[in-house]
């Protein structure tokens, strides 16, 4: 496989034909509604090609993107690499790679995108051509996020995404929708704007003393942050902290999440929960911790964060518990999966950092698998009101033996990919953060407690609404979705080593650069479990 | 060879491109007077103004590559004249183009709408080369005198009536203040001529100091005015509500760049030196009218009062780019004032688009659902809020533009991050007011009885040609980078630091 890759130059050209395929999709979109519109196609005809166009863009986008996997060097740092020059006056170059961390990212969004876009195949019934083009949109911004080595470039993927994700809350999501994109749209940007600030202030500090341009290469930043004042870098940091933990969402910045995902369509609910909230953790792991590594781990700003996430995961698990709309609950669930994520990533032993990332991939399959299944029932019911079912076991086998192994990869059972991360963040931050991963354990039973309620509450208890009894079971398509996100969550849940032998490397690294620039103030308590 | 401004042929030549627009106007003015008032001759005479701003543009390019400088003397020939000349030229040819069918409209019949445009256009380019404090007032009153006049031209409205004599009565104030402190620099320095005034304020001037002191003060207060900065930006939301809709772009966009560029020149020309007088009052006025136009912004319920707001808060802005008084600074401005003019129009040309005769539907309810029934309407107008909001790639070269200027005010001997700092909750404030109109235009519903008219084919070319090149530049921005970096040298500014020297 690798020489059939290195025949064809696969690394060379990847990551542009990937952040493209989506851009080409929504040029043949565009002209294809355009012509419709105009020669009166318009009808179910048009929005079918429509959806089909969508899906082929996105699964070719899969295929090749399924390279990655085998021609990755996990010991050969930042690969793909394209760099060609963009805005040269401004420093700015258009600059991509992957590393350790990145490709998993990307991995997770190629997959996922396909089985996402089935899930409005027959609910998203008007403008269908807008609709895809902006999740075609949304997938660039997303995948630039993680591919970008400029932090201009980095920005500006960074704020790609909230534009179609506002449009598809806005316009297709549910009653309280204009609240929700309002609040989601004007929330990040406020986070988003400071890190502009932050950015542009390193850049300008990185400025070459002969040309006398700036540079906002990720590199040229990375060899300028320590050379600033520890006044300096403190701003800087919360600059891009306050972005991350908007988007995260950190407690108690998550106020936007609940109503976004509870209104966005089924398909924007698994990209918010599987995608974007990944985007704020992978820039703590990217910028957050490299640039500023004494500031991260300055005693009270690393026990602020840590408080806050172990405060997010019980919080959130608490919250989830109340609810009585099923998506809310799982949004509320995802603010204490985050919370776990930030938790092994400040607690910063080789273990944590792994589950770290292990649950956030795992939290991007379990969760977006719970968003497709509860949009599946709620494109049959029009409710998620928990009350409204009970018994679906009965009437909906197949529906219910996903759904039970979507909730069990939630809730973290054994034989999942969800044990697998959080066993290694909970074992690995317990090295150095005994009494937080204590509480933060709390949330493993809470999860339990909830998840298992509401899926009793759905799918035994009585049959006694008869709205339910004639519930068809799930067809073909769907039944298409899940088998590959369950045949994923398994297989991770049972074999892990090939992804941790593939992230540990990275990790380490990112552990030495922490290392090495944390030494100047002494942090007691931190790198014993090592 | 430089231009010898003593000797009147070459100082004539120095202003051709100007008097290439003075002599169109006139010969305009004849044409549309012979014809008698119709559609027909108002159509001709706005066909033909197009034409005389196609050759001013011509007679620009050609001076600026021929790259005369001048000697000290009333009129700069240098490339910030010439670019400013371009943004001035690029903002009327959008206006008159609107203009033509506001005209048919609104009914108004005048040709000399686009003969007054014209001539307020030549003012503004002398305004961007005055580098004499008594060609700068002649050419703001050349400029003031035509729009006043404009605001007013639809003489049906009423409404156009009152923005017209509040517009001349807070006008005239604030020429008032603007020559008081001419008089007074004037008084205290011996010499209108910004080169001379700028050596004597650095020789220092004694007694007279105060004197000086009190000129740059209500010379500032008077170019806050022109800009519509805060706390002097009262006139802006009246008279750009009442004016006839082209008007109001050319007003929003076009007086506002020349004011800038004027304001740029005679602070780093004559008042460099006394940067520590002015920089505090300055950067305080700057973040205020950001705040205060962002804030009030906010509960606007008619979208020319909205856009006035915001153009209040551009102003803001771009003051960092006086108060940075570098050629990165002056850089960003060109660059920003690019930008925000094709916003400008575009936005303008939308709400021209979507309004009734008798300045009907112009409320933000009449926005609701536009883009069920205008799409491509609609998508342009979110294109003209993104940029104005300054976010990347759907709003294209309006980040850049706001990129461009966050740079130039962190970089250079006095950076200013309190004021960039200031741009964070005011950009986000004004997504308030920019995101809102996007929301009820994309995800409201149509009410029923709301039916856009027919759209021009001017009003068409203005919409499609700035939103693609919003787009455009949001990618490919290095060319207008490069022209801006090419615009930023001043003949006379003794503070021109390359970015290299800053650090």
């Amino acid at each position: 496989m690798n020489a059939f890759l290195q025949s064809i130059h696969y690394g060379s050209w990847i990551l542009p034909t990937l952040l493209s395929i989506p851009l080409v999709g929504v040029i043949i979109l565009w002209v294809h509604g355009f012509v419709a519109e105009r020669a009166g196609w318009t009808g179910p005809a048009s929005d079918d090609a429509a959806r089909w166009v969508t899906l082929a863009t996105f699964l070719t986008m899969f295929l090749l993107s399924t390279g990655l996997w085998w021609s990755f060097d996990p010991f050969g740092g930042y690969q793909f690499a394209v760099d060609l020059p963009w805005m040269p006056h401004w420093g700015i170059r258009f600059s991509l790679a992957l590393d350790g961390i990145s490709i998993f990212l990307i991995l997770l969004t190629t997959f996922l995108m396909p089985i996402a876009v089935l899930s409005g195949w027959t609910s998203i019934d008007k403008r269908v051509h807008t609709y895809h083009g902006l999740f075609l949109v949304l997938t660039t911004g997303m995948m630039g996020v993680f591919m970008a080595r400029d932090t201009f470039l980095f920005y500006m993927m960074w704020e790609i995404v909230l534009v179609p994700m506002f449009f598809i809350i806005g316009i297709w999501g549910g009653e309280r929708r204009l609240y929700a994109a309002i609040k989601f749209f004007i929330y990040t940007l406020v986070g988003s704007l400071l890190m502009l600030l932050a950015i542009l202030y390193l850049g300008l500090a990185a400025t070459d003393p002969v040309t006398g341009r700036p540079d906002f290469a990720y590199d040229a930043i990375l060899a300028v942050a320590p050379t600033l004042s520890v006044n300096e870098r403190f701003w800087l940091f919360l600059a891009f902290f306050s972005a991350f933990a908007v988007k995260i969402p950190l407690f108690p910045f998550h106020t936007w999440l609940p109503d976004a995902h509870v209104e966005a369509p089924t398909e924007g609910s698994v990209d918010l929960a599987a995608i974007l909230l990944k985007m704020g953790t992978y820039g703590l792991l990217r910028f957050s911790l490299p640039l500023f590594p004494d500031i991260a781990f300055q005693p009270v700003v690393r026990y602020t964060i840590l408080t806050l996430a172990v405060v997010g995961v019980v919080y959130g698990a608490l919250v989830a518990l109340v609810q009585t709309d099923f998506k809310r609950l799982v949004a509320y669930s995802s603010v204490s999966h985050m919370g776990l994520v930030v938790l092994g990533i400040f607690s910063m032993t080789l273990e944590s950092m792994q589950g770290a990332m292990m649950v956030q991939l795992s939290h991007g399959l379990s969760t977006g698998a719970l968003f497709l299944m509860i949009g599946m029932v709620y494109d049959r019911r029009h409710t998620r009101a928990l009350s409204a079912f009970g018994g679906l076991a009965r009437v909906m086998p197949v529906y219910s033996l996903f759904l039970m192994l979507a909730v069990m990869s939630s809730i973290a059972v054994p034989g999942t990919n969800g044990f697998i991360g959080e066993f290694l963040v909970l074992a690995g931050s317990f090295q150095t953060q005994p009494l937080l991963t204590v509480i933060a354990a709390t949330s493993v039973v809470l999860s339990a407690l909830f998840m298992l309620w509401a899926t009793q509450r759905v799918l035994f208890n009585a049959l006694d609404k008869p709205e339910n009894r004639n519930l068809p079971d799930m067809n073909w398509r769907e039944v298409c979705m899940m088998v590959p996100v369950a045949a994923i969550i398994v297989y991770i849940g049972v074999h892990p080593a090939p992804l941790l032998r593939r992230m540990e490397p990275r990790l380490k690294e990112v552990m030495m650069q922490v290392d090495a620039g944390s030494t100047d103030i002494s942090v007691p308590s931190y790198g014993e479990g090592r | 060879m430089p231009f010898d401004l003593t000797i009147p042929l070459e100082l004539s030549l120095a202003i051709a491109p100007e008097a290439v627009m003075f002599v169109g106007a006139m010969l305009l003015m004849l044409v549309a007077a012979s014809k008698g008032d119709s559609d027909a001759t108002q159509r001709f005479v706005g066909v033909g103004a197009l034409g005389v701003i196609l050759a001013a543009v011509a007679m620009v390019i050609t001076m600026a590559a021929q790259g005369r400088g001048a000697g000290a003397g009333p009129v700069a020939s240098d490339p910030f004249r010439f670019a400013v000349a371009v943004v001035v030229l690029l903002g009327a040819f959008g206006t008159i183009a609107l203009a033509i069918e506001d005209n048919v409209r609104e009914g108004v019949r005048l040709g000399e709408t686009h003969v007054l445009t014209l001539f307020a256009s030549g003012g503004m380019m002398l305004m961007g080369a005055a580098r004499d404090l008594m060609v700068l007032f002649l050419a703001i009153e050349i400029m003031s005198l035509a729009v006043y006049v404009l605001a007013g031209i639809n003489r049906r409205s009423g409404r156009s009536a009152e923005s017209a004599l509040k517009y001349f009565l807070l006008g005239s104030f604030s020429t008032a203040f603007l020559l008081f402190g001419i008089a007074l620099v004037y008084g205290a320095t011996g010499s209108t001529n910004l080169a001379e005034i700028g050596a004597a304020v650095g020789a220092g001037l004694g007694p007279s100091a105060g004197v000086l002191h009190v000129g740059i003060a209500l010379m500032l207060i008077g170019f806050a005015f022109k800009v519509s900065a805060a706390p002097f930006h009262m006139w802006a939301p009246d008279v750009y509500e009442g004016s006839p809709t082209a008007v109001t772009a050319f007003m929003a966009a076009t007086v506002k760049a020349a004011s800038f560029a004027a304001f740029l020149r005679v602070w780093s020309e004559a008042f460099p030196l006394a940067v520590e007088l002015w920089r505090g009052p300055l950067m305080a006025v700057a973040i205020l009218t950001m705040i205060v136009g962002s804030v009030v912004a906010l509960p606007q319920q008619n979208i020319k009062r909205m856009l006035a707001y915001s153009s209040i808060v551009h102003s803001g802005y771009l003051l960092i780019a006086v108060l940075a008084n570098t050629s990165l600074g002056r850089s960003a401005l060109l660059f920003y004032l690019v930008s925000y003019t094709l916003a400008t129009l575009g936005s303008f040309a939308v709400v021209g688009a979507v309004s009734r005769p008798n300045e009907g539907r112009l409320g933000l309810a009449d926005y609701h659902g536009l883009w069920h029934e205008r799409p491509w309407l609609a998508m342009a107008m979110g294109i003209y809020m993104f940029a104005l909001l300054g976010f990347p790639i759907f709003g294209g070269s309006g980040f850049m533009a706001k990129w461009y200027m966050l740079d130039a005010s962190l970089s250079g001997p006095f950076t200013m991050p309190w004021v960039a700092v200031a741009l964070v909750p005011t950009s986000a404030i004004s997504a308030g007011f920019y995101l809102y109109l996007v929301m009820l235009m994309f995800m409201k519903d149509r009410p029923a009885d709301h039916r856009v008219g027919a759209t021009g084919p001017f009003t068409r070319i203005v919409i499609g040609a700035t939103a693609v090149a919003i787009l455009v530049l949001g990618i490919v921005a290095t060319p207008l980078v490069r022209w801006a970096e090419q615009g930023a040298p001043m003949a006379g500014s003794s503070v021109s630091i390359p970015r290299s020297d800053t650090r």
